[in-house]
């Protein structure tokens, strides 16, 4: 629904081609769009202008290099700012010299406390710590249970008492020596930052258990407020880091800039699925990318770099440049890509992708299948399917456990994307022709490639 | 089968980006592009795996005396904290730093550009064609352009007619507030005389069902409930029987917090509905519950839940921090979705119905 940012510069500069340099005017033109951009990713008003001033400093001394358009050079300042601004990460916290280290939870109702406590002690026992998780949110119905229950699926000891949660703090701390653990992560009950008292049995909690880390749970989907309820926070318990969670969403997640400018501490987490095990360490770099409504290039970018060695790179470029595209081809990427994960979340990454099909399950059964039926041909029908006939359809059938007209779906569709084929050597043309990363695919009709199967 | 297509296509374009990489030899300057759109197709995803579901139990709670809402107060808190912003316009004459002065106000709300400049735009017309200069003046035509905004929406109430069941779904993203809304809204909804229903659809969330039962207990409703990953619409399906065997008038369904990205979760909430749709007229309302801190996602989350399962209304949450909510005049102007409840505080009667009007005066008046 948003324009990229690159659609926008694209735009001005496509008004200011032709000349030379750019005025004071024009780079006023480019920072507005900037700001359009981050605050339509809910960047805070007040942070994207101190932002934005940064990125005009750079934009100023920057080096017009000649291998980059006006447009893309001004998107690698604004997207290196923004990597730097939201900063490294080793997703580790700090941990104490003398056990047990102490982690507090903080933040909003909603904001996935709960939730993040029972993840971040899944990877911390991953790690071979033994977390203690702390129920000391006595104040949303049924939320120790909660934790409680997460606790028992990830396998970690739990404690909680009927008391109040300052008495709880103290109460872990004393079972944490008992049993020997040393992690102690207390999650807290939700709360707005302007409740006074709230805040306050905050500070008692914290008082009272001495935290290492003083983690901010912050939703991604968070608007303007973030910066608020980063700052008040930080003021009461003094914040050592920030989980972001719910990036699985399509939040832009500017609430990660306003939060880290504010905070000036580390995001260290993000919560990225329903599942227990979906936590991973913050990429600033990632977060960049999508700030700026850019897919999630880099992970892609570095996922694929993994997958395929030099080998694999030449011979999909000779696909590419040939044109030709066979089901041993087909196959043969299809393992490259299988070793990027999940060919779901791959897609996910995937930019310019329509969220229909970005959010079509696709299953393993539904992948052994294809590659059942391509294995259960030789060769020559891989390069040159015309050759099966129903007699060869039946064998490939009974090969791969599959049914003839599931076969004959599979060549028919294959046949579609050999017709798609031709866009994607047109675009390898074109980088050659030295017009790399203008960015634009060759364009496709969307939803009506003509005798698709429905 | 068309998953061929899918994956072949997100192999080739995968294919591609290594080449670019390769090609480029300097990763590092590589510009994330655009690669060709891939046909979409009618695709059905596959609902949730469901786990049979053990027969739900009816829990007859004890009631709780309700106390009474409090209206304005609690709005005052909103309406000081906003008009805060707005300030700085004041006892100046109208000039640029005033319109960007409100513009930053509206943005701060997170009413979002787009609704934004559609606002000011008017709001300037209308300031040239009246020649308009006081700053007062023009935060008066703001607040008329934004109540007018809301005086176009449908009836703000929750409907319950006829002897039942009446139904209302309240969905929305993980954390927005449902389980809580619902508690408040029952605890009311018994008070002014109706019986009510609870239906713990929520399977997934780890204590849920034990939440909105505490909630049941507090409000003296009766509950459905089952095990953790039972299937969400056998929850449904037996409140509405539970509803009509006991003469109850009101069902509320609680069902699971879900990413409107997540479509196999979509799917299963379009099957909550239809179950809920199999006896006729019953569903009254589909309330999004939406955190007045959201951004602008809120649009997006919006439109995904209103294609899904055709909202009704919006119960906007959590608006007694500094939040502003501003997010449901944008999703007023674009999707015409009216706001039905607001949530004021942690008490039962810290729900409060929306008053148009009122809000609209909120984010504009002094206190």
């Amino acid at each position: 629904m948003f324009d990229t940012l690159q659609d926008r510069l694209d735009g001005i500069f496509t008004r200011l081609k032709g000349r030379g340099s750019l005025t004071e005017k024009d780079i006023d033109d480019v920072a507005r769009e900037i700001r359009t951009a981050l605050l339509e990713a809910d960047v805070n008003v007040r942070v994207a202008r101190s932002f934005i001033e940064r990125v005009k400093e750079r934009a100023i001394g920057a080096d017009l290099s000649k291998s980059l358009s006006p447009a893309q050079q001004f998107i690698k300042i604004v997207n290196d700012q923004l990597v730097e601004t939201l900063g490294g990460t080793t997703g580790k916290l700090t941990m104490s010299s003398k056990p047990p280290t102490v982690v507090m939870m903080a933040g909003l109702q909603g904001s996935g406390k709960t939730t993040a406590s029972a993840k971040l002690a899944r990877l911390l026992k991953s790690q071979g710590l033994q977390p203690l998780l702390v129920g000391a949110d006595l104040q949303r119905p049924a939320a120790v249970e909660q934790l409680r229950v997460l606790a028992g699926r990830v396998d970690v000891p739990f404690y909680s008492e009927a008391s109040d949660p300052v008495s709880v703090a103290r109460g872990a701390m004393a079972e944490a020596a008992r049993l020997g653990r040393n992690v102690v992560i207390v999650d807290t009950a939700g709360r707005l930052q302007i409740d006074a008292e709230l805040m306050d049995e905050l500070r008692d909690i914290s008082r009272a258990v001495q935290p290492h880390n003083t983690l901010l749970v912050v939703d991604a989907m968070t608007g303007q407020e973030a910066v608020n309820v980063a700052q008040a926070f930080n003021e009461a318990v003094g914040l050592d880091g920030v989980i972001l969670t719910k990036i699985d969403g399509d939040a832009r997640g500017g609430a990660a800039l306003s939060v880290k400018e504010v905070v000036g501490k580390p995001i260290l987490f993000a919560g990225t699925g329903e599942k227990l095990q979906d936590f991973e360490p913050f990429h600033p770099d990632r977060m960049a990318s999508r700030i700026l409504g850019m897919g999630d290039m880099m992970t892609l970018i570095e996922k694929a770099e993994e997958a395929f060695d030099d080998d694999q790179k030449a011979k999909a470029e000779e696909i590419l440049r040939e044109g030709t595209f066979t089901l041993d081809d087909f196959l043969d990427q299809m393992q490259q890509v299988k070793k990027m994960g999940p060919l779901q979340n791959v897609i996910g990454m995937l930019p310019g992708i329509p969220k229909e099909i970005k959010n079509t399950e696709i299953e393993d059964g539904q992948l052994n299948r294809i590659e059942a039926i391509i294995r259960s041909m030789t060769l020559a029908e891989r390069i040159k399917p015309d050759v099966i006939n129903s007699s060869r359809r039946a064998r490939i059938a009974r090969g791969s456990g599959t049914t003839p007209s599931e076969v004959s779906q599979l060549l028919k569709q294959f046949k579609e994307v050999q017709k798609m084929m031709r866009g994607f050597g047109g675009m390898l043309g074109g980088r050659k022709k030295g017009k790399k990363g203008k960015g634009k695919g060759p364009k496709m009709p969307i939803g009506g490639l003509p005798g698709l199967p429905n | 089968m068309e998953i061929v297509i899918i994956v072949a296509v997100a192999v080739l374009v995968l294919v591609g980006i290594v080449i670019g990489l390769r090609v480029a030899r300097r990763p590092k300057e590589v510009l994330p592009g655009e690669p060709p759109p891939v046909p979409v197709d009618a695709l059905a995803p596959p609902v949730r795996a469901e786990a049979k579901a053990p027969a739900p139990v009816v829990v007859e709670p004890e009631p709780e005396v309700v106390e009474k809402p409090r209206l304005r107060d609690r709005l005052g808190k909103t309406r000081s904290a906003l008009s805060g912003y707005l300030k700085g316009v004041r006892g100046h004459t109208v000039d640029g730093d005033t319109w960007d002065d409100l513009e930053e106000a509206l943005i701060l709300a997170d009413v979002g550009v787009p609704t934004t400049t559609r606002l000011l735009d008017a709001v300037r017309a209308r300031a040239k064609d009246e020649s308009v200069t006081e700053p007062d003046a023009v935060i008066d035509l703001l607040r008329e352009e934004v109540m007018a905004l809301f005086a176009a929406a449908p009836d703000a109430t929750l409907r319950v007619d006829g002897p039942g069941p009446n139904v209302w779904m309240f969905v929305g993203v993980n954390g927005a507030g449902k389980t809580t809304t619902i508690g408040k809204l029952a605890s009311q909804q018994i008070a002014e005389g109706h019986k009510v229903v609870l239906a713990a659809a929520d399977t997934f969330r780890a204590a849920a069902a034990d939440q909105l039962q505490l909630w049941a207990e507090r409000s003296g409703s009766e509950i459905v409930r089952a095990q953790e990953g039972a299937d969400p619409g056998s929850v449904v399906f037996d409140a509405m029987a539970a509803a009509s065997s006991r003469g109850a008038d009101l069902v509320l369904v609680d069902t699971a917090g879900r990413l409107h990205t997540k479509s196999n979760l979509m799917e299963e909430l379009k099957k909550l509905r239809r179950i809920v749709d199999r006896t006729e007229g019953a569903l009254k309302e589909v309330i999004l519950v939406i955190d007045a801190s959201t951004g602008q996602n809120g649009l997006v989350q919006a439109r995904q839940f209103a294609e899904a399962v055709d909202v009704t209304g919006i119960a906007l949450t959590k608006l007694d921090g500094t939040a502003k909510g501003g997010i449901v005049i944008a999703i007023q102007s674009e999707l015409g979705i009216p706001v039905k409840v607001v949530g004021v505080g942690e008490t039962i009667g810290d729900l409060i119905p929306f008053d148009a009007a009122e809000f609209a005066s909120a984010l504009f008046e002094d206190s």
